[in-house]
């Protein structure tokens, strides 16, 4: 099973970027569950042009999960948060040259785990400060 | 880079002189062992041999109890259905334990499929099955109690012979999964109330694609395979009988040096532990302190899950793995663990590392360099750790 990862997925596995937390985020999304043994929570930073300046990440899970929040950490930096939510599953996948069958839901949670992010900075953004 | 094989408990390095006896049987002495001249003699004379060397392996009376087969799997199906078949009149009740090999548990489904009963036995933390639990599942239905020897994910050691009485007390057949106990504790099946046992040729440093299933003199058995007179009129098919040499081979060695081996193994593997939780937090143990295979060591790393682990332990060249092999392309955890009362959460974070005879002192120094740096870094990017922290 491990041997079907591609060369791609192997190396965000191996040096997963943007690991950590922005202790300033503008949104935090937290998805999955210790039992299906994955877990995700995705932090962006959103500037006043609506465009996420940084995304980092901490997960529980396997390989692929590591590897698809790396890349997807990697795919909206720079985005709007217009263009990071049309961000597919399938683009993180594709990016990653691809998964196993069994490890698709991984590239799942790495767009829940997104658009988790993105509904809390939206939720923020619209409460009023006090 | 350095290699260091700690999966022994999926199958293990054939050895040299394993392969050295096995060749001739591909070679010059390819007659049939059912023909009656020299070519067919000399194969015969071969099988003979080697069941006499797998029944010494096994401490059983006769080399008329060994049966060979296509491997554990085989054997284990061989069991469960011959058995029930056989006395189908008298019940159409099993006992099994929830934490047996798929091979048992899947068989035991099919039977059930057949309108056959089969009773899941709870296990304990540490991986016993209840032996209360067993006497009170027991009813004048029972035709089969099938308990494994030992685990193959955790390693612990069922109380066989006070399982083996049990069932003899009761009326009811015994049949043991002895694929991960033969070769690695001694046992004699001659002294035991154990009527049927399965054992596999790969795990004990032979060939992969032989086994052997143990039917004690007298135990009703329908045939596994319909055909020649080959095997007692049980297992029809001409024999595999390089594989049968080789399996031979293999346990005439295990015989000679399981108890060498096994204080061996006890040692490097208990030191692999130490050093774990002497350099390593939210370290713990899975299956039986002591009462446990002597090259098994299953132990969970809070926080984390297993692939991220294994992947990184491949990438410095060790191989280990979250369970049994054979459950690996599952998404489900484990069905020991789980059994064993196991935090779901935590049965994700668990790795097998089984030893065999090539492991050096100098293995268990390299997994112990290579393994804390791989845990921190893991739990430094796991959620569920910091969380822990907080």
């Amino acid at each position: 099973m491990e041997g079907q990862y591609s060369e791609k997925v192997m190396e965000h596995f191996r040096n997963p970027r943007n690991v950590g937390e922005i202790p300033d985020a503008s949104g935090v999304g937290n998805v999955g569950n210790p039992v299906c043994g994955d877990i995700m929570r995705l932090y962006i930073k959103v500037d006043e042009n609506e465009v996420i300046t940084d995304a980092k990440f901490k997960t529980f899970g396997c390989g692929a999960a590591i590897a698809t929040s790396s890349m997807v950490t990697e795919l909206v930096k720079g985005k709007t948060v217009d263009e990071a939510l049309k961000v597919s599953n399938h683009a993180v996948a594709e990016a990653l040259g691809g998964l196993p069958k069994i490890k698709m839901h991984c590239s799942v949670l790495a767009e829940e785990a997104l658009k988790s992010a993105i509904d809390d900075y939206l939720k923020r953004k619209h409460q009023p400060s006090d | 880079m350095r290699k260091v094989y700690l999966d022994n408990n999926a199958t293990t390095r054939m050895r040299e002189e394993v392969l050295e006896a096995m060749l001739p049987y591909y070679k010059d002495i390819y007659g049939n062992p059912s023909s009656i001249h020299l070519f067919g003699r000399s194969a015969r004379t071969a099988i003979d041999a080697a069941r006499a060397k797998v029944a010494n392996l096994l401490g059983a009376a006769s080399t008329e109890e060994i049966i060979f087969t296509s491997g554990g799997t085989e054997a284990d199906n061989f069991a469960i259905r011959g058995v029930a078949h056989a006395l189908k009149a008298k019940g159409n009740h099993i006992i099994t334990s929830s934490i047996e090999h798929h091979a048992i548990l899947n068989t035991c489904k099919f039977m059930e499929k057949e309108g056959y009963k089969t009773t899941y036995l709870p296990v304990d933390k540490d991986g016993v099955v209840d032996l209360d639990a067993l006497k009170n599942a027991i009813t004048d239905k029972t035709i089969l109690i099938t308990i494994m020897y030992a685990n193959n994910e955790v390693g612990t050691i069922q109380p066989i012979e006070e399982i083996a009485k049990i069932a003899k007390d009761r009326g009811a057949c015994f049949h043991t999964d002895a694929v991960q106990a033969a070769g690695k504790v001694p046992f004699e099946l001659k002294s035991m109330n154990i009527d049927l046992a399965s054992v596999s040729g790969h795990k004990i440093y032979g060939p992969k694609g032989i086994g052997a299933l143990y039917v004690k003199k007298g135990t009703k058995i329908t045939p596994f395979l319909y055909g020649g007179h080959h095997e007692m009129g049980k297992r029809a098919g001409t024999e595999n009988v390089a594989g049968i040499v080789g399996f031979g081979r293999a346990a005439e060695l295990a015989r000679k040096e399981v108890s060498e081996e096994a204080r061996k193994l006890t040692g490097l593997r208990d030191y692999l532990y130490k050093g774990m939780i002497d350099q390593i937090q939210y370290v713990t143990l899975n299956g039986h302190p002591t009462k446990r295979l002597p090259n098994t060591l299953n132990v969970r790393f809070k926080y984390l899950e297993g692939e991220s682990i294994i992947l990184n332990l491949d990438i410095e060249g060790i191989a280990v793995s979250t369970g049994s092999a054979c459950t690996s392309g599952s998404l489900e955890p484990s069905h020991v663990l789980t059994a064993m009362g196991v935090d779901p959460a935590d049965t994700q974070g668990s790795i097998r590392f089984s030893l065999g005879m090539d492991n050096t002192k100098e293995d268990m120094d390299y997994v112990l360099q290579v393994l804390p740096p791989i845990i921190s870094r893991l739990r430094d990017m796991s959620p569920l750790f910091e969380n822990k922290e907080k």
